[in-house]
């Protein structure tokens, strides 16, 4: 995508405040790269075709708009389970709240001390996927990621890690504005979890680089956090090895901004990915827009890509979904699946779809589809006449239709933990 | 009993009347059979008395043991002790059939003031119910409806109603699209709720179901009102010379 002068002068405040963190060996080269290539960019505008469908200006102003603390009684997600815990507060990790970073095949250092050591693997990985995926579309936010932050967790995985790995973030101030960035190196027959929960920051832009090694094995899930008014832009970046297995669910619930990338390159034979998504907002009390962009390059023979995307809206709540599948010539054999669907419970909210395929190979099978509507009055009538009451009929109908999305979550523990969120809030959220 | 007198219905969305005056009883304790004409409003009488959207009564009415049905959101309806076993039982993704029948039958008994049923409890007795209609346990486990056969559906309506425990029920053509097995495990289904005092009201076309379910009395509806009702023998007489002269006779 070429770059316009008109565009690169728009939101000079932001890119005029920002400046590189000093120190780190590795680190400080590729932030330099990433301001270079921010500048060259310039921060996403109105304008921009990729972001037809969400308005950047809350995510590129020089200040981050002040969030209100959630107060709720409700237990953190994934507290239950058992795993290595590490928090952030206000985007800043916390050592002395966190578990030992120990745990068996798996290297977890913070970003700030890795910076100044010379991690040969770290240097190959941060901001180097973030800038592969900057074509053919253009992510500035992720450069701008990549330059400032100072945040973040390095992780290395060895062999099967014995339990997941959990970032959690929580708020105490009602201004922060963070910038975190993790890198993920899954070596050749790793396979590990990485759970995250919280709302992070008012504003958070946060970056997670994957590289998953030949037969390596990468399970992500997510919870973005209650809070009504935090704004978000989370981006991933995935290369997937041989025989490798990528699966991330995320689940957003609430928030005034959400603009989540997802980019994956399937360089490797055999491999497979699933990138899945439930999203509820109810713009009742607060404005939600929720916005899922992917982008799958498969560039190997044999690999299987999944995109599962449900959205429940009412009250003027937005989602969004715009999904991209590029077969590259010679990746014959994939297997390219993308659903993307809202359910409407009233007349007032919006889905905004854009799925495409981009097919450069002729043995393959892709499929795509989008659909919108609302709660199906047979099932309703169906249920109602067995005695369930209207509120219980539409809750059941509501969960039914996220379930495909929940489904691609392969723990069971931590699927009916997200289960369970999605019934409270819905519970919560009856007209 | 159920009791519908003079019930006028016609279509929210156009202006065309269904039912044009449909009375019908139906006893505590009775089996009675609708037979009719495809279009003569059957299904609709069902819908009509369960609460689907779509109708408007525009006269009449209909009440079960001195309840106004018609008042009633279909739940409470349900809860009143009104089922209606669907000629198209609906498809729904993503519930469990087991997770919908539970919450169904404990929905019901909250609403009486009644105790919830445990899940060890309704677990126990929905498997030996689902036993006797052959219905196995993965049946059970898979969304409600999704994926079943013509036959697995109706079997499944039966097995709602045992689990359900109705005082009326209505059969609405659950023997169409049946081979004679499928039927006759039907039919014990619904003689095994026969107690002497619930009643249900059959919608079929065949005498075959006739057979095993025997009716106290047979209704024959044609354009939205019932113009004959007798024995028995009124079944045997549709069978052999079908509906033209009793369409003949009205006339
Ligand atoms: N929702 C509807 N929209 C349009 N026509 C309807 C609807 N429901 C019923 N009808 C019409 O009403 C008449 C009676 O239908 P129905 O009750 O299904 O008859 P039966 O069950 O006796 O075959 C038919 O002419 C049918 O086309
Ligand atoms: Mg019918």
């Amino acid at each position: 995508m070429a770059v316009s002068k008109a565009k690169s002068a728009a939101p000079d405040a932001r890119l005029a405040a920002i400046i590189s963190p000093v120190g780190g060996k590795w680190a400080s080269e590729a932030r330099k790269s990433a301001l270079t290539r921010l500048h060259d960019m310039g921060l996403p505008t109105r304008r921009d075709e990729y972001w037809k469908f969400t308005r950047p200006d809350e995510l590129t102003k020089a200040d981050a708009t002040p969030a209100t603390l959630l107060e709720t009684d409700e237990k953190p997600v994934f507290c239950d389970i058992d795993r290595l815990r590490l928090v952030f507060v206000d985007g800043v990790f916390d050592p002395d709240i966190s578990d030992q970073m120990a745990m068996e095949h798996v290297e977890i250092e913070p970003l700030a001390n890795a910076a100044e050591k010379d991690i040969h693997w770290a240097r190959d990985i941060y901001g180097v996927l973030e800038n592969s995926g900057q074509s053919p579309v253009n992510r500035p936010l992720a450069a701008l990621n990549t330059a400032t932050a100072t945040q973040g967790m390095v992780i290395r995985v060895t062999g099967k890690a014995p339990r997941p790995i959990c970032l959690h973030y929580v708020r105490t101030s009602e201004t922060a504005d963070a910038v975190v960035h993790h890198i993920v190196k899954v070596e050749a027959g790793g396979d590990v979890t990485l759970l995250e929960n919280g709302p992070a920051a008012a504003r958070i832009n946060k970056v997670l680089e994957v590289d998953i090694a030949d037969g390596g094995a990468f399970h992500h899930v997510r919870t973005q956090g209650r809070d009504h008014e935090r704004r978000a832009a989370a981006h991933i970046f995935a290369r997937l090895g041989t025989e490798s297995s990528f699966k991330s669910f995320s689940l957003t619930v609430n928030g005034a901004l959400t603009r989540n990338e997802c980019v994956i390159e399937i360089l490797g034979d055999n491999a497979h990915a699933t990138i899945a998504g439930a999203a509820v907002g109810d713009g009742k009390t607060h404005p939600f827009h929720q916005d899922d962009t992917v982008f799958i390059t498969h560039d190997a023979v044999n690999c299987e890509s999944r995109q599962v995307f449900k959205k429940v809206l009412r009250n003027g709540a937005t989602g969004v979904f715009q999904g991209k599948i590029l077969v590259k010539p010679g990746a014959q054999k994939t297997d390219g699946y993308q659903i993307s669907q809202g359910l409407m419970l009233d007349d007032d909210s919006q889905f905004l779809a854009k799925p495409e395929l981009e097919i450069y190979a002729d043995d393959v099978a892709c499929s795509h589809g989008s659909t919108v509507g609302a709660i199906d009055a047979d099932a309703l009538f169906y249920l109602m006449s067995r005695g369930i009451p209207r509120a219980q009929a539409t809750d059941l109908l509501v969960l039914s239709f996220l379930a495909a999305a929940l489904e691609e979550i392969e723990n069971e523990e931590i699927r009916k933990d997200i289960f369970g969120r999605l019934e409270a809030w819905i519970e919560r959220h009856r007209n | 009993m159920l009791k519908i007198e003079n019930l006028q219905v016609k279509l929210e969305e156009e202006d065309k009347q269904i039912l044009k005056g449909l009375s019908l009883t139906v006893p505590s304790g009775e089996v009675h059979a609708i037979m009719g004409p495809n279009g003569s409003g059957k299904s609709t009488m069902s819908y009509v008395l369960s609460g689907k959207g779509g109708y408007e009564v525009t006269g009449g009415s209909a009440t079960l043991d001195g309840v106004d049905l018609l008042a009633m959101e279909p739940e409470e309806r349900a809860a009143a002790g009104l089922f209606l076993a669907f000629q198209y039982p609906v498809e729904i993704p993503g519930v469990g059939n087991m997770t919908f029948l539970r919450t169904a039958v404990n929905s019901q008994r909250k609403s009486r003031g009644e105790d919830e049923m445990s899940a060890a409890e309704f677990l126990k007795v929905i498997r030996a119910k689902a036993k006797s209609l052959k219905i196995d346990a993965e049946m059970l486990k898979r969304p409600v409806n999704v994926g079943f056969s013509g036959g697995e559906k109706k079997r499944n309506e039966i097995l709602q109603m045992a689990m359900l425990e109705p005082k009326m029920c209505v059969l609405d053509e659950t023997d169409s699209g049946l081979d004679v097995d499928a039927m006759k495990l039907v039919a014990e289904g619904v003689n095994a709720l026969r107690d002497g005092k619930r009643s249900f009201l059959v919608i079929t076309h065949y005498q075959r179901l006739l057979d095993h379910i025997k009716p106290d009395v047979v209704h024959i509806m044609a354009d939205g009102r019932i113009i004959k009702s007798g024995g028995p023998e009124l079944a045997l007489e549709v069978e052999n010379n079908g509906y033209a002269d009793l369409l003949a006779e009205v006339a």
